[in-house]
């Protein structure tokens, strides 16, 4: 437990004086951690034994929640738009929520897939509305009431996404541990179990699917205001995709994990645009089926050791 | 743990190299381009990307911009507009590039343009077209060397009207998205001006990638329009024409493929006689007054040599945009002083440079002018594939909508006079 | 609008939905037996695509006749399914048999991004089309529109032929027999000597072929660009999720559905047409998750 502590408080540390050294990576690392708050939401999902490939629903819908409001001037409030935009998606995931944590495994994912597609479809097609494929710009909005210049605006978003990461992180290692996460296992494990001592499989799944939505729709939030332009791109099922992979190649075993596996995505794109601009998607495959193949706990795994999470020894090496 | 140190040490690698920017003359000069590398819009980009890497190539021979190499970084437009846009920083805050070339859809220079303002870097979008661009925002930082949206629909326009005055009854085929809509948008309100009794029979945007058209022909088949319109381009482009073409339609009504130019040599046989065609803008590799002189016949070989196939409007975009810069940093530095990126991008106002198939004029809302060939598709035994023939080159000051003005208003009253404009200078194919 | 139009709204419909259907079916069969989702399959397709229009360009640069290209199609996809499908079958898959399904998913996955980048390698980025087969077929006329014989016609005999061979293959022959006992009882059906190691490769090579047979089909009439793998997968997931997963009959009904849906969409709502096939699938999901031809869901956890 304290080395996962040690660890983790450098890993803060670490983000926190970063942009200090280099102010280009601040919108680099808050991309990173909006995708790691979204892979998050996946990771609680995975605990439960059931992946969604449609989050990119929950993450593009706040971002055009954000995107929306902006233009309209209504809340042009950076501190407003971020909760306002995660509530909307809340409030989606609340009511898809309902229809899906009746369905398991393939179901689910497919089913998961199926809604964030018809948003796809629905963002590219309503073209008077959302712009269509090109998407829309989003204004820079006030920063706690002071218009801010490009870089104070990003170091401030920067220094609050870390911030409310950090508090992300702690309330779902919380929840992990609460009965409501012990549950969880159990729906992976033994769902009938469950039902026999009386705890309904469905709340427990119905609560942790609200919590990843919140969760995507806080990083979509973020990217909306950091990147000042949304795309229906964000609602692809290769970008819902991308979370679950960022989830696995960090690892499910802490709350660090994602976070990890989304600055490692980013690095590696970094390096691949540079070095190999047509074959980054190969890249990150190749990289995938390495830790996959030889180390199944992901980067997280690889970090905490054997006292993390060793639910496959063959990743605590 | 070890290994987590190692990750944060290639991290803070990445992030603190090459911090240094120098003031005075730099060693190269850093030119960032954004292109499609991969995507369907890849058929684009990498052409862009060709033409890039061959025409640097020849600026450092010659000594490079004042004395200074340029130094190409691409940037992959494909992989998605939050995507560019941390890759765009990074190019000019790590990597710190002083201009950069961005870029080939409209979606991502709407993106991109307040970017450059934040980084007050030079941008030049090098091919995209939308008009709303300058019209409905003013970018100090940002410039384009082609014309815009409205340039091409008029022309189209006025090539349409000049060489089928008397259809009826007209169809539109565009790919959803931006451009596809917007470019209808123009072209519906002229229609309306020019020709107010002309039936819009049907308005269809399948799917961007679209591979299959049956139904779409199918109906188009069923109404018999006198003309069928498509502002498509690439895979969208070939797949369409190749159905319609394998199912009689084209021979059936008049089409109107403003972006063909890049699609010809593919197209091969496929593509009959009559079908009107354009390149968005005056590109073409056989353009009736240059396709002889000795700088078009270099590129075109060079070019060819490079790739196996004929240079496409893409290379001549990037073309005009690194002329232009190489201009503007002439124009800028003539006392001899390495010019500041402010003089750089004020030296582009007024800017008039020479470009493979004619003169671009950049105005002082950074918008270029440039003149737009259109022609009617002919068969000749020199090429295995359609080329232009009953050419019309209009200048770019009659067909681009007037400083000041917003293309859609300026289409909806533009007079049929300008149909017949002496300055409309025509030519026939000859070998 | 006349009465006619509905059937040729059905005619476009039918083709497109055939090339579907082949697609699906090899996705579908993949996963009724070896329980993988297998996102790569739009590569399979895309791939066997590419090298179908790669041969049949050749035979045109060769001068050969172009009813050669038939079997060049057919060989193509044979190529892809057994060296590519069977390369992902033996080098990867194999190793995650027994694994979490997320895990399985995800491995194809990363095959699939590595796989999309291979073709821009290999293939260049320029639209790639051999139309000969296409044009060599001619056309049909109906009620005064023309047709290509080769959509109309010959796309969905091939996927009527592959249809009616796999449901002789899976109930009268050995080896089909042996997939369904594997399907079934893995366990039971190797204590009878069945090697399922062999019945899973077969059976992967199999889908793959289909899919790549698919891409193969598509070749003559549509160009391909990089891409055309993620939009198809996705399409023949919704077909799979639809019929139901491992349904083979079903798969083809829902096809069927999706193509004559998207063409109906065509005439009376052009803004919807991309909607139809989500649409579909959300709602079959919604109200009979196991698809509309399962029955009970035999598969275990």
């Amino acid at each position: 437990m304290a080395r996962q502590l040690v660890f983790g408080a450098a890993l803060i540390a670490a983000l926190a004086v970063f942009p200090l050294f280099s102010p280009w990576s601040t919108v680099i690392l808050t991309v990173a951690l909006c995708e790691g708050l979204a892979a998050l939401g996946i990771m609680v999902l995975l605990r439960a034994g059931q992946v969604s490939f449609g989050h990119g629903l929950f993450f593009s819908f706040s971002a055009y929640a954000v995107a929306f409001m902006a233009a309209a001037k209504v809340g042009h409030e950076a501190l407003v738009l971020i909760p306002v935009g995660m509530a909307a998606s809340g409030l989606l995931a609340a009511i898809v929520g309902l229809f899906v944590v009746r369905y398991r495994a393939i179901f689910f994912g497919m089913l998961n897939l199926a809604i964030s597609m018809v948003f796809f479809s629905l963002l590219e097609k309503l073209f008077s509305i959302t712009g269509g494929a090109d998407g829309k710009r989003v204004p820079r909005p006030t920063f706690a009431g002071v218009e801010f210049g490009r870089e104070q605006f990003e170091l401030a978003t920067f220094y609050v996404t870390l911030v409310l990461c950090i508090l992300a992180a702690l309330f779902v290692a919380r929840y992990l541990l609460s009965p409501g996460g012990k549950a969880l296992e159990a729906i992976k494990s033994n769902e009938t179990r469950l039902e026999y001592l009386g705890v309904s499989p469905r709340k427990v799944l119905y609560g942790a699917y609200l919590l990843s939505g919140l969760l995507a729709g806080l990083g979509g939030a973020i990217i909306a205001l950091v990147s000042g332009h949304v795309t229906p791109e964000l609602a692809y099922w290769v970008r819902s995709g991308e979370f679950v992979f960022i989830a696995i190649l960090g690892g499910i075993g802490g709350v660090a994990g994602p976070f990890l596996g989304a600055l490692m995505f980013q690095i590696i794109r970094g390096y691949a645009a540079v070095y190999a601009p047509e074959t980054w998607h190969a890249v990150l495959g190749v990289m995938l089926l390495v830790i996959i193949f030889f180390a199944p706990a992901g980067l997280y795994g690889i970090v905490a050791g054997k006292g993390g999470k060793a639910q496959r020894e063959e990743g605590g090496r | 743990m070890k290994t987590m140190k190692l990750a944060i040490a290639a991290l803070a690698g990445t992030l603190l190299a090459g911090q240094a920017l120098a003031q005075d003359k730099p060693k190269e000069l850093v030119v960032g381009i954004a292109t499609f590398l991969s995507g369907p819009a890849s058929v684009f980009g990498v052409p862009g990307r060709n033409a890039a890497d061959l025409l640097i190539a020849e600026i450092n021979a010659k000594g490079g911009v004042l004395g200074v190499p340029l130094k190409p970084v691409y940037v992959d437009e494909g992989a998605g507009t939050n995507q560019l846009l941390s890759e765009y920083r990074r190019v000019v805050q790590e990597q710190g590039a002083q201009v950069m070339l961005g870029a080939i859809s409209s979606g991502s220079c709407n993106a991109l343009a307040p970017v450059a303002e934040d980084l007050k870097v030079v941008n030049v979008m090098w091919d995209c077209g939308t008009q709303t661009i300058f019209e409905d925002g003013k970018w100090k930082y940002s410039v384009r060397t082609q014309a815009h949206a409205g340039a091409e629909m008029m022309a189209t326009l006025l090539y349409l009207m000049k060489v089928k005055p008397d259809f009826k009854t007209v169809a539109v085929v565009n790919q959803d998205y931006a451009w596809g809509r917007e470019s209808w948008a123009l072209l519906q309100a002229g229609l309306k001006a020019l020709k107010p009794d002309v039936r819009v029979v049907a308005e269809l945007f399948p799917k961007f990638g679209a591979p299959d058209f049956s139904t779409e022909i199918t109906r188009l088949s069923a109404l018999r329009p006198d003309v069928v319109i498509s502002t498509s381009w690439g895979g969208d482009l070939d797949t369409f024409v190749q159905q319609a073409a394998a199912r009689g339609l084209l021979k059936q009504s008049t089409f109107v493929l403003p972006l063909a130019e890049s699609s010809l040599e593919r197209l091969g046989n496929v593509l009959p006689e009559g079908v009107i065609v354009g390149s968005r803008g005056d590109h073409y590799w056989l353009h009736p007054k240059y396709k002889n002189t000795p700088e078009m016949q270099s590129f075109v070989k060079a070019y060819k040599d490079k790739t196996g196939v004929y240079p496409i409007y893409p290379t001549f975009h990037m073309q005009q945009a690194l002329t232009g810069l190489q201009k503007a940093y002439e124009k800028a530095g003539a006392g001899g002083k390495w010019p500041s990126k402010e003089e750089v991008i004020a030296a582009f106002e007024g800017l008039e440079f020479k470009s493979l198939t004619g003169t671009i004029t950049i105005r002082q809302d950074h918008q270029g002018l440039e003149d737009q060939l259109l022609g009617t598709t002919k068969r000749v035994p020199d090429y295995p594939f359609a080329v232009y023939d009953k050419m019309a080159l209009y200048p770019g000051k009659l067909v681009t909508t007037p400083l000041g003005e917003k293309s859609l208003d300026w289409f909806a009253k533009v007079k049929p006079d300008l149909v017949t404009d002496k300055s409309i200078e025509t030519f026939d194919y000859a070998k | 609008m006349p009465p006619e139009m509905l059937l040729l709204a059905a005619l476009d419909g039918l083709a497109y939905g055939s090339l579907i259907f082949l697609v699906a079916v090899g996705l579908s069969l993949i996963f009724g037996v070896l329980g993988i989702v297998n996102v790569a399959h739009g590569s399979f397709y895309a791939i066997g695509a590419y090298v179908a229009a790669a041969g049949v360009l050749a035979l045109g640069a060769a001068g050969l006749p172009t009813w050669l290209a038939f079997p060049t199609l057919l060989i193509a996809a044979a190529l892809v399914g057994i060296l590519v499908g069977g390369l992902v079958e033996i080098a990867l898959l194999r190793r995650v048999y027994g694994k979490e399904e997320v895990l399985q998913l995800i491995v194809t996955f990363a095959v699939f991004m590595i796989l999309e980048d291979a073709q821009k390698v290999v293939f260049g980025v320029q639209p790639y089309f051999a139309n000969a087969p296409m044009n060599w077929l001619g056309t049909v006329e109906v009620f005064g529109i023309f047709y290509t014989t080769y959509q109309l016609i010959l796309m969905p005999l091939v996927a009527l032929a592959v249809l009616v061979g796999l449901r002789f293959f899976l109930r009268r022959t050995s080896f089909g027999r042996a997939i369904v006992a594997v399907t079934q009882d893995r366990e039971a059906a190797t204590a009878m000597g069945i090697d399922a190691a062999r019945v899973y490769l077969i059976t992967f090579i199999i889908g793959a072929s289909l899919a790549a047979l698919g891409g193969a089909l598509a070749s003559a009439t549509t160009s391909l660009t990089p891409g055309i793998g993620a939009g198809t997968l996705v399409l023949s997931f919704a077909v799979a999720a639809i019929a139901g997963l491992g349904r083979i009959e079903g798969a083809a009904v829902a096809a069927l559905l999706i193509g004559l849906g998207r063409s109906a969409a065509v005439y009376f709502a052009p803004e919807f047409d991309v909607l139809i096939p989500y649409l579909i699938m959300m709602v079959v999901l919604l109200v009979r998750p196991q698809g509309l031809f399962s029955t009970v869901q035999t598969r275990k956890v």
